[in-house]
């Protein structure tokens, strides 16, 4: 598929950002962030440490509330909206700081975001309300469940899908592996395997990439590329290992002080003086270009 | 792929037969403690099929869901006296309530034990669902502090609604219908119906928000909505265990050590001396628990040791049993199984190990 | 409804009474949960204790009163350390729900402690004074009486909290103490021996406690092995009411939700008998209303 990044006119925002601002007491972590995600796109934010990346990222998926400023996510105003609303309407995500379900095994961990397929009727009711497709088939799961009514059809469903998730991933021969006794790399695939199982339109990466080795890292980029494709995803993704960044992304934003300081190309961002001044004035962590 | 499914399945069938003949196993042996164990020693086994019940729900929400509830004796609470007002003849209420009668509605209900129990668990259940609302919006200790509030409020209730409680005298006269078939036969209910649960997608989603409630969330579970599940699912089994203790207590006293805080501990005693988390842990805790409490009854009368005679001493078995509580915590941590089940695959594995030690 | 103002004022004096003796306790909670993230449950079963032990030393061995009572904080304050050495200590890298478990285990057990050794009967502190008429004399003034015990139970308490507002803020180990509260690392670093001030936080908390309970007593001479259940929860309602870790804000909560329990008396005297519910209720609205209390600073969980 050919990338058009300039005929942006042409392009569909999944995700807009309206001038959201996070202030927490007297610290504006984000400051009038006003930006877009187009759809199929992978977008990266950089910046220096404490920038507001993550901060967005937590807005965008209702673990915080802006202090003001407005979400739109694929055509719904998602501002109001609980974390487990949002994804269930298509927003997954991984955490800078590892947060698996560490004494679940790693099929369980893939089942769990599976779960709110058969038990989001709040979330369900947002989607109906916008004409679109409800994602909770079937009834009364709770007593299916567990009077197995049913229900062992639909388990063997759910753990079939999520074995085949695994095997794309290269997890599957981990399937029965407690999640906290994985190496930290795998532990990360298996974060962004999970945020798959949510069956998500957008996909929020927090440094992929942090406490990977060069090679696990351009694994990493082949991986991101191939999981936009093979799920027809839009890809955020924050992070610090700038081959990265430079390797996937098609386009970045950079963030500095909570604001953005710059947009571009990856070509149009390593030439841009701001950032350049940005990279010299401040410490960046594993930069490695 | 096909075969590994086919032999899963297989397996899955005979772990289910091997469970409904362990059932039947246990069903003859309570039959034969029925029939050759003298009234006391029925009563203990009566006991530790309710302690048990007590044990698996409060589990369900502190082990299993990592939500830590105090409250667990006011849902007791209220089941107790929920199916003792409805089983207590009209004719006995009207001479239990001397201080002022009971309320027309309360004096003239009447219904048999089963009705009763289950009535129990629904009351406690909405009682559970009405406090979750406020209680489990809270985070972590508050959330301890609060809950064990609200079964406070729940016995001072008790000890103050004259026409509906009977107020501090409690009542008396509960006909003693628990038996060892209804204790044991409610143990199983609970189980099976608690055990299906957490197998399932359910229970997944609530080992996941014990496990990272933030990360549950961004999954898209509804944690606030699984875990006032899990409390008000918990609630209905600790009504039906009150239900059940009531008519084994045959009277209901809602003093701080009977149907209060104390009683609440007990049960945590159990949870974590079997292992927070694990439901056969929580069984296994629940009937050590009530075999400590009979055989420590002995320092509560005049005893005898190394020969010595002792005066009775008031007390001693919870002084034992606390000791016992901070022992636990602190040095045996993980209590007898920690988080592990006892699975059929588990003894087919220690089997296969005692197996090849013998031949070798 | 017509307010008797006799009643009112004495309900006003004996709340702000009560206030402050949940004062007492809840700096405790505060301090304690300050420095450890830990409930102390334990601090109303230690105020139990405080009154055995001033009752015990009054009647038994027969010392003074005052003598009896310092004996008793004395005695409190070095149960407080072993409390925090032999259960706490060890689960200082645990998950903080097992401090919390740990934490009910202690109280259970120092309840049946007192069970077993002291006896499960009520029994009557006045018997601790030499001269009981203390207890029951009053200030007429017109027709409104004053019990004097009030007086002197707000002196005493006033005294009390002084003292602590001058150790936490005035002295090199009061400065350690809130050093610590704030971030442990960095004070371990500068030469502070953090268990030490662990320790010392058990010791003036459970004396503070203590000193509460005996004054309880003074005022409800009628005491038994879990007398100090309800007051230890409701202190820890008043820590969270003026925001937890806050000591002013322990100060201000204990004094304002005893005045409050006895306001809603003296308006609606047939509530009487639930005056004890009116705490948990008031907790929950505070703790969904304003989470970090009167005094404390909001915060969000960083995620
Ligand atoms: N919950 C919170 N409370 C207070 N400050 C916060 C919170 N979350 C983030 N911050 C602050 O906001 C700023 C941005 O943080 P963050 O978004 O994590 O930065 P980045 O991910 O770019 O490194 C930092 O100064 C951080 O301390
Ligand atoms: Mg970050």
């Amino acid at each position: 598929m050919i990338r058009n990044t300039q005929g942006k006119s042409e392009r569909n925002p999944i995700l807009k950002l309206e001038h959201v601002t996070m202030r927490f007491g007297g610290l504006t972590a984000v400051d009038d962030f006003d930006n877009v995600a187009y759809e199929g796109e992978i977008l990266g934010i950089i910046g220096p440490n404490g920038a507001g990346k993550t901060t967005v990222f937590n807005v965008i998926t209702g673990i915080y509330f802006p202090t003001s400023g407005r979400i739109i996510f694929d055509g719904i105003d998602i501002t109001p909206y609980k974390p487990h609303q949002i994804t269930h309407l298509g927003v997954a995500r991984t955490f800078q700081n590892i947060r698996l379900f560490g004494d679940l095994s790693v099929l369980d961990n893939v089942l769990v975001a599976q779960h709110h397929l058969l038990s989001t009727r709040d979330a369900d009711k947002i989607l109906v309300r916008h004409g679109k497709e409800p994602k909770v088939k079937g009834h009364l799961w709770f007593w299916r469940a567990v009077f197995k009514i049913g229900y062992r059809e639909k388990e063997r469903q759910m753990i079939e899908e999520a074995m085949n998730l695994l095997r794309k991933v290269q997890l599957d021969h981990l399937a029965y592996e407690k999640a906290s006794s994985l190496p930290y790399g795998q532990q990360r695939k298996l974060e962004i395997a999970r945020a798959l199982a949510t069956e998500p339109k957008l996909l929020l990466l927090d440094e992929p990439a942090a406490g990977m080795n060069p090679k696990e890292s351009e694994e990493l980029m082949e991986f991101i590329k191939y999981i936009r494709d093979e799920f027809k995803l839009t890809v955020i993704l924050i992070e610090h290992d700038m081959k990265v960044v430079m390797g996937v992304c098609e386009r970045i934003i950079v963030m500095d002080s909570g604001k953005i300081i710059a947009e571009g190309t990856p070509q149009e961002i390593s030439r841009n003086p701001r950032v350049i001044e940005a990279y010299l004035g401040k410490e960046w962590e594993h930069v490695n270009t | 792929m096909v075969t590994a499914m086919r032999t899963m399945k297989e397996k899955t069938r005979r772990d289910l037969t091997l469970t409904v003949l362990f059932v039947i196993f246990v069903a003859i042996l309570l039959q034969v403690a029925n029939v050759k164990f003298d009234s006391y020693q029925k009563q203990v086994l009566s006991l530790m099929a309710i302690y048990g019940i007590m044990a698996v729900s409060l589990n369900l929400v502190n082990g299993i869901t990592g939500v830590f509830s105090l409250g667990h004796a006011g849902f007791i609470l209220l089941g107790a006296y929920t199916s003792a007002l409805l089983t207590i003849p009209p004719e006995q209420k009207a001479m239990i309530f001397i201080i002022e009668p009971a309320h027309p509605f309360i004096a003239n209900l009447h219904t048999d034990f089963f009705t009763a129990t289950i009535v129990a668990g629904g009351i406690s259940a909405l009682g559970a669902f009405i406090i979750g609302f406020p209680v489990l919006r809270l985070s972590g200790d508050y959330l301890a502090i609060a809950s064990l509030g609200f079964s406070e409020v729940l016995r001072i209730l008790a000890l103050n609604l004259q026409s509906i409680t009977n107020g501090s005298l409690g009542l008396k006269g509960i006909p003693n219908h628990t038996n060892i078939w209804w204790s044991w036969g409610w143990l199983l209910v609970t189980v099976l119906f608690i055990v299906s649960l957490v197998k399932s997608s359910y229970g997944r989603a609530l080992l996941a928000i014990r496990e990272n409630p933030i990360a549950a969330e961004a999954m898209g579970i509804n944690v606030f909505k699984h875990t006032l599940l899990s409390f008000v699912i918990s609630a209905f089994f600790a009504g039906v265990s009150g239900s059940l203790y009531a008519h084994w207590l045959t009277t209901i006293d809602p003093r701080i050590t009977t149907f209060g805080p104390v009683l609440t501990y007990y049960v945590l005693i159990m949870v974590v001396l079997g292992g927070l988390g694990s439901v056969s842990g929580s069984i296994i805790g629940a009937i050590l628990f009530a075999f400590l409490m009979e055989w420590l009854r002995m320092f509560e009368q005049p005893f005898t040791l190394f020969g010595r005679q002792y005066p009775a001493i008031q007390g001693m078995r919870m002084l034992v049993l606390s000791v016992l509580f901070v022992v636990t915590m602190i040095v045996w941590k993980r209590g007898l199984f920690g988080r592990a089940e006892i699975t059929w695959d588990g003894i087919r594995k220690l089997m296969k190990k005692f197996r090849r030690s013998g031949s070798r | 409804m017509s307010l008797n103002p006799t009643i009112l004022i004495q309900n006003l004096l004996n709340g702000l009474m009560v206030g402050g003796l949940y004062a007492l306790i809840a700096v405790g909670y505060t301090m304690v949960y300050g420095i450890l993230r830990l409930i102390n449950f334990a601090f109303g079963d230690v105020m139990v204790m405080g009154i055995y032990f001033a009752y015990y030393g009054a009647t038994l061995i027969r010392l003074s009163f005052p003598l009896a009572v310092t004996v008793s904080l004395a005695g409190t304050a070095l149960l407080g350390i072993v409390i925090d050495r032999l259960a706490y200590k060890p689960l200082r890298n645990s998950p903080r729900i097992s401090a919390l478990i740990t934490a009910i285990g202690v109280s259970f057990f120092i309840e049946s402690f007192a069970v077993v050794f002291f006896g499960p009967n009520y029994k009557p502190f006045l018997d601790a004074l030499e001269n009981k008429t203390i207890a029951f004399e009053s200030f007429v003034i017109g027709n409104v009486y004053l019990p004097k015990i009030i007086f002197i139970i707000l002196g005493i308490t006033a005294i009390a909290l002084f003292i602590l507002f001058v150790i936490v803020y005035r002295t090199k180990i009061g400065m350690a103490m809130r050093a610590i509260s704030a971030d442990i690392p960095t004070t371990s670093l500068m030469g502070i021996n953090v268990d030490n001030v662990i320790g010392f936080t058990f010791a003036i908390s459970s004396a503070l406690a203590a000193l509460a309970g005996v004054m309880w007593a003074l005022r409800y001479p009628s005491f038994y092995p879990y007398t100090g259940f309800v007051p230890g929860l409701k202190a820890f309602i008043a820590a969270v009411f003026g925001g937890i870790g806050s000591i002013g804000g322990a100060v201000v909560g204990g004094i304002l939700l005893g005045v409050i329990e006895m306001m809603i008396i003296t308006l609606f005297p047939t509530l009487m008998q639930y005056k004890d519910a009116f705490a948990f209720i008031i907790l929950i609205v505070i703790l969904l209303v304003k989470p970090a209390g009167l005094l404390g600073k909001r915060t969000v969980e960083k995620v």
